[in-house]
């Protein structure tokens, strides 16, 4: 099934991306505000000056028609220009891009790397002390906003214990193992936090997934044959199990390109959720524009991805 | 011989068994017992003012401290309670609601329609959200308010933006689920049988699918307490002075050193509302679960 | 003491028969404070006591890196096109007006080498132009010299309406002639008292001709050097990450001796005021975090870490509660707060009355602000000279209920005073910010103890703060019946600020809520004292006139004045910093220095 299936996907997915970018750009049209509000209250700028601003950027012309515009540049691969800085937009793109996939890179992997083992082990002794633990671990997790979570770390490390550094530097001075020392206890906190926020729930899926495919028919039918407890969790349980956690790794990875708003600004980590807050609040369609595009685009990947990890995860599965 | 006991009985005798599934109720019940009659028993109102008591510490008189006003917390923590919990439950079920239906007609329908409900999925992943509920106020706010009266248009207009916004991992997860059920052996049993497409999803698939779907659950009662105070800096959530839960954590972040019970006492109460609900979800499932002998 | 006992003493002080010290004494006995008193001497032409402000290193550069935390980072580096502080003070690293304006609001020279007076004939008497002498010997970044060509240059610049700057404002009813290379003349339309505008301050910084003038007009937001500016100042460019990063290195060649101190420069943005304020304050990782609007009590408690200090500026930013004239409730020609309804109670003097004493202004201050926002009487806060000593404020509930009674409006079963079925609720909106917030909440429960009920209401700042026509929630629409914000005159002198009050400024739908008069209040009075302020040449006369202005504006209550905001900044416990509240606060960052 899987080159014909992969084949018609993809060619939806032209579309179906077609459609989202005309509902996305009408939003952002259609949302009020307006890039240069803070001219607004400043007596010294006369409103014609804003008018003309405005028309320099060619936000007097009808909707259907910027969006033309943008269509248009866009399949000659031009991102258009931002309003706030005049800079090309795949230019602001690109100096953001580097330290929004190392931090959000490194902290995915961590959060998969300790809650898929973590969630396995839990399940496999449901209610033992290790799963309470675990367990209490995810709810607090879940239950605190980043905000909060980062908080307690800047606290704890820099505050009180003066160990890390909560302000996060572009450009670090020093070179060879300096750099490197200096670029890690920068990314401590930031990487903690968000692996904690995307690891957590993690946790709780693969544990109850697990469990669900513990108890099921083939699973029991598998022990009685007498194969192996071990093989049993690892060959059936597992490559079962893990289907969720695919789906949810998948709706995870374009974050990584997006950016996590929240803990960018609380470390001032210089990513693309900076960026793209930033861009919001100017209402710097060009900008917002290009980084929800790409976004979805990853979004469409990914979850075409998951689709066809299905089915090597559990071959039984037939997409139609 | 014992006398034969009915499904409710069984699951009843098996959730009782379930130590922490009966903490988590009593939890829970001791929680929603609190914020629906501790305005009645406690006498301080949530909006009086009092300098002298500004970041007091917990006392006699303020058993959760004050914040820089001098509000009680403790009657704050009450009357945002109840708003936190009702948002928190109605946009779960919402958001558990809408993705659960999704994600059932897909992964049980498949082909174009499976591509169909996937597009819409993939659409709501991608939107910006912060320009899009700013649109949403501006379109709809005063119209609702006028419709329902002012608090309870806010809720509504609260608790559907975070449910429609929200669904959408817990859709590709029943779906995917459902595919992984779907070939299983007691599904094609059940298949051969002759039940029908809806019986074999309703009856043989989604149960087996609710493992996931409570986690998703629990999950989501957090992030809506969390996401409505988000909304209420975007001016779509109650009104500023209204302190919910989330608010209460925001407002009391920075005093952290100065009065830590601001902010901690909202933390725990949101922390151990998801941990009742999720002991209580857990034991819900396995009281059901024929299979489980516990 | 009249005008013509003023002027008398004045000009004693002038031919030397009266010291300084004597005329502040004598100014003080008639309960004029001595930095108002100096005010009006440097007003009228006696020169001001050197400021304060010393510069103690001997020689340039050695200082190391200065390290500068915005929250807001700039996004483009050319002050023509500056939308926001943020990338004022980002340009203000680099480029120079000729002169900026110290806390005092004395005039300072920068790449003039005097500051133009009548008495060294500088600013003719008719008040129709002024000449500038330029510094001789100032080099741009790339070594080319600054002459009157490049002055000249800005204002076609700025001046053409193609180019869309932001500054033109400043250079529209004017035109600058070069005199000689070194000599500059800019000629008014009308009489202008307030001439030091164009080429001075924050608006007024100078870019150079050899590299933009291929980009004047349409093709000016093309220029590779809006991100990679060539200026006079002490620091040049290295690096500019918009939103984000700017990094410039010492000029040893400023034209300024021993200046900068630093050898490098950075400035980080991104995150919050609050989290700055204590990467500065408690953990010390920066040197300098700016515009830090933060609750007193925590930056309060940042500072005890002793790792740096608060710094507080004078601003001329008022924080005011505005009523609304106009119905906010009637629709008329598809428009609400019409100018031609009348609001039904707040046009009544005694509720107006009684909502001015019902704004506790000392516990806003006490328990949000501390000490970086003052409670204030008077809408004209700054300069000094024209701080009116004729208002005063008072919070009094009773004396407010008591003004209710008298006026008729009666208490209702809800506890809600009402007269002619009209019911005192009122709909109070401001931006969404916390220390707002509560702001209002004080004022609610305070007029709830007055029988006027208060409903709160908070919109992001993104959209009160924007000209959107078609949003509702706009600050110029006004669409409630009370709304809170800062505003303040950017030049030391407040009188094109307060058209503000002028009745035909009255921002409605058919000047697409452009007017400047959001209150729609209307004064006659105020309209004619307003025109003849406009052309009045001799300061003590303007400065009574604008005294009398606000003085209209309080005690009708057109609008309540709050708090007197001051800037609120954060620097690192060595760091010696310049700032002024008429300035940006890079304005003379070639000053900046560490102490040993």
């Amino acid at each position: 099934m899987s080159r014909a299936y992969l084949l018609r996907r993809t060619l939806i997915a032209i579309p179906s991306l077609l459609g989202i970018s005309i509902i996305i750009f009408s939003i952002l049209a259609a949302a009020p505000g307006d890039p240069f509000g803070q001219l607004v209250t400043n007596p010294n700028v006369p409103p014609a000056v804003i008018a003309k601003l405005r028309a320099s950027l060619g936000l007097n012309q009808p909707i259907w028609l910027r969006y033309i515009h943008w269509l248009v540049a866009m399949l000659h691969g031009e991102w258009g220009f931002s309003f706030a800085s005049r800079m090309d937009v795949a230019t602001l793109i690109m100096q953001r891009l580097s330290v929004t996939i190392a931090v959000l890179g490194s902290a995915e992997i961590l959060a998969i790397l300790i809650a898929v083992p973590v969630g396995i082990l839990a399940a496999v002794r449901p209610y033992s002390l290790f799963d309470q633990i675990a367990s209490t671990a995810a709810y607090i997790g879940v239950a605190m906003p980043t905000f909060f979570t980062g908080l307690l770390l800047i606290f704890l490390f820099s505050v009180r214990l003066h160990l890390l550094p909560f302000v996060f530097q572009d450009h670090v001075a020093g070179t060879g193992l300096v750099w490197l020392g200096a670029e890690i206890k920068q990314s401590i906190m930031p990487v903690a936090v968000l692996a904690l926020f995307q690891g957590a729930p993690l946790v709780r899926f693969v544990r109850s997934s697990m469990l669900d495919v513990i108890r099921l028919d083939y699973v029991t039918t598998a022990r009685a044959k007498g194969i192996g407890r071990r093989r049993v969790i690892l060959r059936h349980v597992v490559r079962n199990g893990l289907i969720p956690v695919v789906t949810l790794v998948a709706l995870q990875l374009p974050g990584v390109f997006g950016g996590a708003i929240i803990t960018e600004q609380i470390f001032r980590v210089p990513g693309m959720g900076s960026l793209l807050i930033s861009a919001l609040l100017d209402n710097d369609t060009p900008v917002i524009m290009a980084i929800t595009f790409v976004f979805a685009i990853l979004v469409i990947i990914f979850n075409l991805i998951a689709d066809l990890l299905y089915g090597w995860l559990d071959p039984r599965i037939n997409l139609r | 011989m014992s006398r034969p006991t009915t499904l409710g009985q069984d699951a009843w005798r098996r959730f009782r068994r379930h130590r922490l599934a009966v903490v988590g109720l009593v939890v829970l019940a001791v929680i929603v017992a609190m914020v629906v009659l501790g305005s009645f028993l406690w006498p301080i109102p949530m909006s009086a003012i009092d300098y002298a008591a500004s970041l007091s510490p917990p006392s006699f008189a303020h058993p959760f401290g004050t914040d820089d006003l001098g509000h009680d917390l403790l009657a704050r923590m009450i009357f945002g309670g109840r708003i936190s919990l009702a948002v928190g439950l109605a946009a779960m079920l919402i958001a558990v609601g809408f993705g659960v239906l999704v994600g059932a007609v897909a992964g049980s329908a498949g082909g174009r329609v499976d591509t169909a409900l996937m597009w819409v999925t993939d659409l709501f992943l991608a939107l910006p959200q912060l320009p899009l509920l700013l649109l949403i106020i501006y379109l709809f706010r005063d119209t609702l308010q006028r419709m329902l009266g002012e608090q309870g248009g806010i809720f509504l207009i609260v608790v559907v933006v975070i449910g429609a916004l929200r669904w959408m991992s817990i859709a590709r997860l029943v779906r995917a689920q459902i595919f992984s059920l779907r070939e299983k052996e007691f599904v094609e049993a059940a298949r051969a049988l002759g039940a029908s497409r809806l019986r074999e999803v309703v009856r043989h698939i989604l149960p087996n699918t609710l493992g996931p779907i409570i986690v998703a659950a629990t999950i989501e009662v957090a992030n809506a307490i969390i996401a409505e105070s988000t909304l209420s800096f975007l001016g779509l959530g109650f009104p500023p002075d209204i302190p919910t839960w989330g608010r209460l954590l925001y407002d009391g972040q920075n005093y952290l050193d100065l009065a830590p019970q601001w902010a901690l006492f909202p933390g725990l109460a949101i922390f151990l509302t998801v941990l009742a609900i999720s002991f209580l979800g857990d034991g819900l499932r396995d009281a059901f679960d024929p299979r489980r002998v516990l | 003491m009249n005008e013509s006992d003023l002027r008398r003493l004045i000009s004693n002080v002038k031919r030397g028969r009266l010291s300084r010290r004597g005329f502040i004494q004598r100014m003080a006995a008639v309960g004029i404070a001595a930095p108002f008193a100096n005010q009006i001497l440097s007003l009228s032409g006696v020169a001001m006591a050197a400021t304060p402000f010393t510069y103690k290193p001997t020689k340039r550069g050695g200082g190391g890196t200065l390290k500068l935390l915005w929250w807001q980072a700039p996004t483009l580096l050319n002050p023509h096109f500056a939308t926001g502080t943020k990338d004022q003070d980002g340009s203000r690293i680099f480029y120079e007006p000729l002169a900026g304006w110290d806390a005092e609001g004395n005039l300072v020279p920068q790449l003039a080498a005097e500051i133009p007076s009548l008495e060294n004939g500088g600013v003719a008497k008719d008040g129709k132009s002024v000449t500038w002498k330029l510094k001789k010997g100032v080099k741009w970044h790339d070594g080319q010299p600054f002459t009157a060509d490049d002055v000249v240059f800005n204002w076609e610049y700025a001046s053409n309406p193609a180019t869309a700057a932001v500054t033109s404002g400043s250079y529209t009813y004017n035109k600058a002639i070069k005199v000689d290379d070194y000599t500059v003349r800019v000629e008014f339309n009308r009489p202008t008292p307030f001439w030091a505008d164009p080429f001075v301050g924050a608006l007024g910084m100078l870019i150079p001709k050899h590299i933009f003038a291929p980009f004047i007009g349409a093709k000016a937001h093309a220029a590779p050097a809006n991100l990679k500016p060539v200026g006079t100042g002490p620091f040049k460019f290295k690096d500019f990450r918009p939103g984000e990063y700017v990094s410039a290195v010492i000029n040893t060649d400023y034209h300024e001796p021993n200046k900068p101190y630093f050898d490098a420069l950075e400035m980080k943005g991104g995150g919050d005021a609050t989290s700055a304020a204590r990467a500065v304050l408690e953990t010390g990782e920066y040197d300098y975090a700016w515009n830090l609007q933060v609750e007193w009590r925590i930056l309060q408690q940042f500072e005890k870490a002793g790792k740096g200090a608060i710094q507080l500026v004078s601003s001329a930013n008022v924080e005011h509660i505005q009523l609304n004239n106009t119905d906010p409730n009637k629709v008329v020609d598809g428009e609400r707060s019409s100018i031609k309804t009348k609001h039904p109670t707040l046009t009544d003097p005694a509720v107006r009355k009684a909502l001015s004493l019902l704004i506790d202004k000392k516990a806003v201050q006490d328990y949000i602000y501390g000490p970086e926002a003052v409670a204030t009487p008077n809408y004209i806060n700054a300069p000094p000279r024209d701080y009116s000593k004729n208002t005063h404020w008072e919070f009094n509930v009773a004396k407010a209920n008591e003004i209710l009674d008298k006026a008729g409006y009666k208490k209702g079963s809800d506890g809600i005073r009402a007269k002619d079925g009209h019911k005192l609720k009122y709909v109070f909106q401001t931006s969404i910010n916390g220390p707002r917030q509560k702001n209002q909440e004080i004022v609610k429960q305070a007029c709830a103890k007055a029988g006027i009920a208060i409903d709160i209401k908070a919109i992001p700042a993104t959209v009160f703060f924007s000209s959107d026509l078609g949003n509702p929630d706009t600050y110029p629409k006004f669409y409630a019946d009370l709304q809170m914000y800062t505003t303040g005159s950017n030049v030391p002198d407040p009188w094109q600020w307060m058209k503000s009050f002028v009745s035909t400024e009255a921002a409605q739908k058919s000047n697409n809520w452009e007017g400047r008069n959001i209150t729609r209040w209307n004064n006659a009075e105020y309209d004619k004292i307003y025109a003849e302020a406009g052309a009045e040449m001799d300061p003590i006369k303007h400065t009574a006139m604008l005294i009398k202005l606000n003085d209209l504006v309080v005690d009708n209550v057109a609008v309540i004045p709050e708090l007197h905001r001051q800037n609120v900044s954060a620097t690192a416990k060595n760091l010696v910093v310049h700032l002024s509240g008429w300035e940006d606060d890079m304005w003379d960052v070639a000053s900046w220095y560490r102490n040993a």
